[in-house]
């Protein structure tokens, strides 16, 4: 099921980014670490529960203005799903 | 020449005190005394120098952790240097203020242990009253926003709840549900023929949980744990030897996984002694068994060698009677007939000793 354009998503329970000072900047949560760069990094950090998708959308698309629109919401989408059946976000 | 990785995670075995007696209990059969267990000043050392050697995180366990005063103080000076920190407790001795005061620390994940679904069951196998005070601990969990994982270990005597510990699963929601089957080792191993699954118990596991997966899916992560008695290969253990994990056992000693103890010859270098990071590098025990040099037929020259690299060492000083043979559980070691005579047993058509009350040897605790 891909997430709503309207839904704000925020990290689960237990997961939280390492600190600034630590690299590489690693997602953590309980029994694993993911490690993220790029774009991963920069969607996890927008994942505070005020940006809706939606607006994560539009910050990809102004970050990565060469690519086509809808394809970075459709991998957008496809990563939140991922990090959501991961348990590493909720909305 | 072996690369050498940076560990992971630290598992700090804080002490072997607990007040639990589980028969299935991982830690090794001589048990640390009160009265050499780390102080709580060297543990904030070892913290730090972890997260300078590249570690992430942290599972403060035991024993129970819980049973060791300064536990508020250890999860605040873990975080403080930058690592993520889990509790692995049962949930005895706990109440809501020190609760409080663990999350306020800075606990980043709290994994609750189970010893089956109801208070029977649970007492039968951990000769404690535990299971209303775990209850009441996922009450109190819900007044805060850590991960909460539970976690049920389980075998030929509990199975058959596996439906119930499901319901509570689906009750508290927890972010992370592990089933964990029993490893045999130490006190687990003394109590094997009454703790391993038949292969009927096995095949409802995995259909029971594959379904629960799916059902829990964006839930509640479902993990399972297959006892390695019935896999076609080893498992990947401690992610291999001494290239994710380091263990500190309450005295001090380092190891690279919970059951190394019982290899004869292996020498562990102390913290006492030396820094985390020169232990990982140099010491003997980890060096021993780490890349792929040791290794004998027909590991050496196996494809999977890079994937499980060679299964467990433990299970091979314990099984085969050699620390470096291939670990018997696989389908390809020679030794292998020893795991298949031994499930023989446990799956007769009408097993006698399944209808026995079984007669276990329960974990004591040190003084």
């Amino acid at each position: 099921m891909k997430p709503e354009l309207t839904a704000t998503p925020r990290l689960a329970p237990g997961v939280r980014l390492n600190e600034k000072s630590q690299q590489p900047r690693t997602l953590l949560m309980p029994e694993r670490a993911l490690r993220l760069n790029g774009p991963s990094l920069e969607i996890v950090q927008l994942c505070d529960g005020k940006h809706t998708v939606q607006q994560i959308a539009e910050k990809l698309h102004a970050l990565y203005s060469k690519a086509e629109p809808q394809r970075i919401t459709d991998d957008l989408l496809g990563y939140l799903a991922l990090l959501r059946d991961q348990r590493a976000i909720d909305f | 020449m072996t690369t050498l990785s940076t560990p992971l995670a630290l598992i700090a075995e804080l002490t072997h005190r607990c007040p639990l007696h589980c028969v299935y209990c991982s830690n090794p059969m001589e048990l640390t005394k009160r009265d050499s267990e780390l102080p709580t000043q060297t543990w904030i050392r070892l913290f730090q120098e972890a997260a300078q050697a590249g570690v992430l995180q942290v599972d403060f366990t035991g024993g129970e952790p819980l049973a060791r005063p300064d536990i508020v103080e250890l999860i605040r000076a873990a975080r403080a240097a930058g690592l993520y920190a889990s509790l692995i407790t049962s949930g005895l001795p706990l109440d809501e203020a020190k609760l409080a005061a663990l999350v306020e620390a800075g606990l980043d994940h709290f994994q609750l242990s189970f010893q089956g679904a109801t208070e029977l069951t649970a007492r039968e196998i951990s000769n404690t009253t535990s299971h209303p005070q775990k209850l009441r601990v996922l009450q109190w969990l819900k007044k805060h926003r850590i991960g909460v994982t539970l976690n049920f270990v389980i075998h030929r005597q509990n199975i058959h709840e596996l439906e119930e510990m499901l319901a509570l699963v689906e009750e508290h929601k927890p972010g992370c549900v592990e089933f964990a089957s029993v490893q045999y080792y130490g006190w687990a191993l003394a109590n094997r023929e009454a703790l391993l699954p038949t292969r009927r118990q096995l095949e409802f596991c995995v259909a029971t949980l594959k379904e629960a997966e799916e059902r829990l899916k964006g839930k509640t992560r479902v993990i399972f744990v297959v006892p390695d008695y019935y896999a076609k290969y080893p498992k990947q253990c401690v992610g291999g030897w001494g290239r994710k994990l380091m263990l500190v056992s309450p005295d001090g000693a380092v190891l690279p996984c919970h059951a190394a103890g019982v290899i004869p010859g292996l020498r562990f270098n102390n913290v006492k002694e030396k820094s985390l990071r020169e232990i990982w590098e140099t010491s003997p025990a980890f060096c021993k068994f780490r890349g792929e040099d040791w290794m004998q037929e027909p590991c050496k020259s196996c494809d999977r060698r890079h994937v499980d690299f060679g299964g467990c060492r433990c299970q091979a000083f314990l099984l085969a009677g050699d620390a470096a043979a291939t670990d018997p559980v696989c389908s390809l070691a020679p030794t292998r007939a020893k795991i298949d005579a031994i499930l023989a047993v446990i799956n007769q058509p009408k097993p006698a000793i399944l209808d026995e009350q079984p007669t276990y040897i329960f974990r004591p605790n040190p003084s």
